[in-house]
């Protein structure tokens, strides 16, 4: 028997949970297959619009504003500034008070764990403190175990980049001792539960470590450990020993922020009515006259068919999965769908680690309407794509990451539910 | 009465070794390096401590010289050393009378050498093809070249040497038909390599320079008007992510391309080919290379085919045969090596040149040279090399007890212990907290601070003596980590400009990995340095106007700030 939907949405990362919502939204019965975690744990949380003109160097203050200097063949091209806007709307509803950004239409910079700054059009709320366009003097803190942030090194760089107000790092000892290759997660646990120590519970004794390093400055910041579940009652009870706000600095992975948005786009889509199918690979499609009938999902050894009058592709790139390639050839994984690259594989690349690279960009090709396309053929009529496993844009470089995962998630999702 | 001097040239196995040797003997040593340690073919190999075994059929002398030295290195250098065991594969195709004259060729050179049935072969090494017709067990096994290079400074260190990285022979000084010295410039200052130091030139004088200089030996003896033919040879290797086999894998054919399987650390290391270049320092490095070398070591180890690598790079030999000897084909040229007495050759003194030979007989190629040297200064001393262990590998008894002594959870224990050998204690004693910085290899802070304080902020020197930054992620999670070591000992500025070198250096290699699951982990690094970082378009250089940019809503609605 045939699990039946409206709309089947692959994947389940941003993309995938944005074109979710998105049909869910439109009263249409949906349903996302995910099968491995998410590749939220890598990104920083922070939802990029667009942070750099093509080939500038300056941060773009307006997100907007080059959407027109953007070739063709890049997905915002193909959706424009009103599928972003929608897409930020969807956003910004389903996280609710967890992100800001949404009152100006502006970027904001956030500081990184490099200590430099970047441009993003939403932050989450224990980030917000500490944008590098509000004036207020920082201390950063770094924590002398955890290897991912070196605050000094950090302050000492923000005060390069010419940040406008003074900023200093300070190191100190987590009150808790860890292996000596614990992640970010033990720390984050720790503080989630308040652990006791030797001088009193965790976050009473790191707040007092830090209070003796404070010299006036008017916030705080830590690498991304404060908590995972309970963690903006971390950060508050930080904030009320120490008198000063206190913000997190995004770290690598495993990203804490990256899991708290994954997990609050979850809980949305929950509630949105979306159904969820999680753990097993889809290994399979039949398709017949140009759609495809149903897609099928390996459960323990057997094929289960999936069915759905329209379907999202929302695999990912090629960290996510949606891309792969061999020696000689990149496709699309689910379909099998054609990606455009050069034959030659030392043409993938550029000699310089930060030069324009083919690869960066690998995915399927879309028409207007974000159907895969082979040269000018549409694929299958009833699939579209969302998210990084479009090709045509590096997200990393010109600052979109998630951005065209919402633009593009809203769209594919909302047409797939009025569709019906 | 002042120490007789000599100046060494290239700080590759042969001129550490020599510098080394040297040094215990009393002479008052000065190594110059135009990189780092191992900047040319040492730190350009694929890792193998031959048993000799390779050229027991038609280069016996060479056979003998690498089973004599591969003896010793175990002894000396234990913790540069894994002693896998080697194999010789035969294959349906290869020849019996090969096969036969390879035993005989061994038992000669008197290298232990045992014939394994396939089913004895398979095994032990299960991911070989079950094609297989036999093999000759020999001992070959693996070495670490950064490790050994490393431990034989730090002895000549100990021993009063001076050692110069980064510092280029520009000129050899040459006075009354003798050469008396050298000019160097050193890139940045002399000592320790600090980015961002600005260079200076020096002229050495010392009794003897000895031009060790690998591939490069043909241009430094170029500046004293002396011919060497070198005859640089390239040959790409490939690493792979996982080690497929647990010995050393050598097909059992005639001396070719593509037909060594060399585990290492976490890694195999698959090698190589052999084709002459015009230039050691540019060459084409092509794709051609890694498919014929994959496609063919696939042949004895199926699984090789579809398999992860990290990267692929490539060394460059500097083979020499005596003037006339006229081989065609590099594969051929001998592995001996030649010590020239340009007294003798060219009329011109001061000057030694030490060219061909093995990695793996790099020490007594240096006592050769340290015996002449010696000779000609008039210092009567024994070579004591065979016997002194190296920094590391003195006491091997105190390790074990050492393993559970600084919270180190196994494998971590056993991974430092074994990079570490003896200097285990020395490096690892700290009451701070002594996190892992690089989680693929598992390199802890205590033993990246022990490598800064040598290598100063070169970081490819950093990674070479830790392994940080050279297992699956090559890098993305841990260059800027390693970086951040630096700080505050050097300026953020300075941390930057070393971050930028390793990670570029990185990338290089990658670029010819490029596809499968390393092509996901590129594009993962580029998302994590790019747009979580923002390292590739940070505006330290660009004015920004911040009062243009979101402050945060209590900002925009003129209200308090608050966390909220």
């Amino acid at each position: 028997m045939a699990i039946n939907d409206d709309v089947l949405v692959i994947g389940g990362g941003i993309a995938g949970l944005t074109s979710a919502i998105a049909a869910a939204k439109t009263g249409a019965q949906t349903r996302l297959v995910t099968h491995k975690q998410s590749t939220l744990g890598n990104a920083s949380g922070l939802v990029d619009v667009l942070g750099y003109a093509p080939g500038e160097d300056t941060p773009l203050s307006d997100p907007f504003e080059a959407f027109e200097q953007l070739p063709d063949d890049h997905p915002y091209s193909k959706v424009g500034a009103d599928a972003v806007r929608d897409g930020l709307a969807l956003f910004d509803d389903a996280v609710g008070d967890e992100y800001l950004g949404d009152h100006a239409e502006t970027n904001a910079l956030v500081p990184t764990h490099a200590g430099s700054v970047k441009p993003t059009a939403r932050y989450p709320r224990s980030i917000a403190p500490g944008l590098a366009s509000d004036d207020r003097d920082t201390l950063l803190i770094g924590i002398d175990s955890v290897t991912g942030f070196d605050a000094p090194m950090a302050a000492d760089h923000l005060d390069a980049v010419g940040v406008p107000f003074d900023v200093r790092g300070e190191t100190v000892r987590f009150p808790k001792s860890f292996p000596q290759d614990a992640d970010v997660t033990r720390y984050a646990r720790a503080l989630d539960r308040n652990e006791p120590t030797d001088d009193g519970p965790v976050r009473k004794v790191l707040a007092a470590r830090v209070d003796d390093r404070l010299d006036g400055e008017g916030r705080v910041g830590f690498p991304a450990v404060l908590g995972d579940s309970r963690h903006e009652t971390v950060r508050t009870e930080l904030q009320d020993r120490l008198g000063v706000d206190v913000f997190e600095v995004p770290t690598g992975p495993p990203s804490l922020p990256g899991l708290r948005l994954e997990d609050a786009l979850y809980e949305a889509a929950e509630d949105a009515g979306v159904r969820i199918t999680s753990g097993n690979p889809i290994v399979d499609y039949d398709a017949d006259n140009g759609r495809v009938e149903q897609v099928l999902l390996d459960r323990l050894g057997s094929e289960v068919p999936y069915k759905a009058q329209q379907y999202v592709l929302a695999t990912g790139g090629a960290v996510g999965g949606g891309i792969e390639s061999d020696r000689d050839v990149v496709t699309e994984s689910i379909f099998g769908l054609p990606v455009e690259h050069p034959d030659d594989r030392y043409e993938w690349f550029d000699d310089d680690v930060w030069g324009d690279h083919p690869y960066t960009k690998f995915g399927v090709s879309v028409d207007a309407d974000l159907r895969p396309v082979a040269g000018d053929d549409v694929q299958f009529e009833n699939v579209r794509a969302a998210g990084s496993v479009i090709g045509g844009y590096d997200f990393a470089t010109e600052k979109s990451g998630c951005g065209v995962s919402l633009a593009t998630g809203y769209v594919a999702g909302n047409t797939a539910g009025e569709l019906l | 009465m002042s120490k007789p001097s000599a100046i060494v040239i290239g700080a590759g196995a042969t001129g550490v070794g020599t510098a080394r040797d040297l040094a215990m003997r009393g002479v008052d040593v000065t190594l110059l390096e135009q990189g780092n340690l191992t900047h040319g073919t040492s730190g350009r190999m694929h890792g193998m401590l031959h048993s000799g075994g390779r050229y027991a059929v038609t280069d016996q002398h060479s056979a003998a010289d690498c089973m004599n030295e591969n003896r010793i290195l175990r002894d000396i250098a234990s913790h540069c050393v894994e002693m896998t065991g080697g194999l010789f594969v035969q294959m349906p195709e290869d020849d019996d009378e090969y096969f036969e004259q390879k035993l005989e060729g061994c038992r000669e050179c008197d290298i232990p050498a045992e014939v394994l049935s396939a089913e004895e072969v398979l095994e032990m090494e299960p991911y070989l093809s079950d094609d297989l017709e036999r093999a000759i067990r020999v001992p070959d096994g693996a070495i670490d070249p950064f490790r050994l290079c490393v431990a034989n400074a730090v002895s000549a260190e100990n021993h009063g040497a001076r050692i110069e990285t980064h510092s280029e022979v520009t000129d050899l000084l040459v006075e009354d038909g003798e050469v008396v010295g050298v000019e160097v410039e050193h890139k940045s200052g002399s000592g320790r390599r600090v980015h961002g130091t600005e260079g200076e030139t020096e002229k050495i004088y010392a009794d003897h320079v000895v031009n060790a200089a690998g591939a490069w030996a043909g241009e430094i003896g170029a500046m004293a008007g002396v011919d060497v033919e070198v005859i640089p040879s390239k040959g790409v290797m490939t690493i792979m992510n996982v080690r497929q086999v647990d010995m050393v894998i050598n097909r059992c054919k005639p001396r070719g391309n593509a037909d060594i399987i060399v585990p290492h650390e976490t890694t195999a290391i698959l090698g190589t080919t052999d084709e002459e270049v015009e230039d050691p320092e540019d060459f084409p490095e092509e794709k051609s290379e890694v498919d014929f070398l994959i496609e063919e070591m696939s042949k004895m180890a199926p699984i090789l085919e579809d398999a992860r690598t990290l990267r692929s790079y490539w060394g460059v030999r500097p083979l020499y045969e005596p003037p006339g000897t006229g081989t065609e084909d590099t594969e051929q040229v001998t592995r001996d090596y030649f010590l020239l007495d340009h007294t003798e050759r060219d009329g011109l003194d001061g000057l030694s040149t030490i060219v061909g030979g093995k990695f793996v007989t790099y020490r007594k190629m240096a006592e050769a040279t340290a015996d002449h040297v010696c000779d000609l200064l008039g210092v009567d001393a024994e070579c004591r090399t065979a016997d002194e262990p190296l920094p590391g590998s003195e006491d091997q008894a105190v390790l074990s007890d050492a393993m559970d002594s600084y919270g180190l959870r196994s494998p971590l224990a056993r991974r430092n212990k074994q990079r570490l050998g003896s200097r285990y204690d020395d490096v690892l004693s700290t009451a701070d907290p002594n996190p892992v910085v690089c989680d693929c290899e598992g390199v802890t802070r205590a033993e990246i601070q022990d490598a800064i304080e040598s290598a100063g902020t070169d970081l490819n020197s950093v990674r070479q003596q830790t392994r940080a930054s050279m297992g699956t992620c090559q890098g993305g999670n841990c260059s800027h980590r390693l970086a951040a070591e630096l700080h505050p000992e050097y300026d953020q500025a300075t941390a930057w400009a070393a971050l930028e070198e390793l990670y570029q250096e990185r990338w290089k290699g990658q670029r010819h990995a490029l596809w499968g699951e390393q092509l996901d982990q590129a594009t993962l690094n580029h998302a994590l340095h790019a747009s979580t970082m923002n390292r590739d378009r940070d505006p330290t250089d660009v004015n920004v106007d911040f009062a243009a940019f979101d402050a945060g809503r209590a900002v925009a609605d003129g209200g308090d700030h608050g966390g909220d």
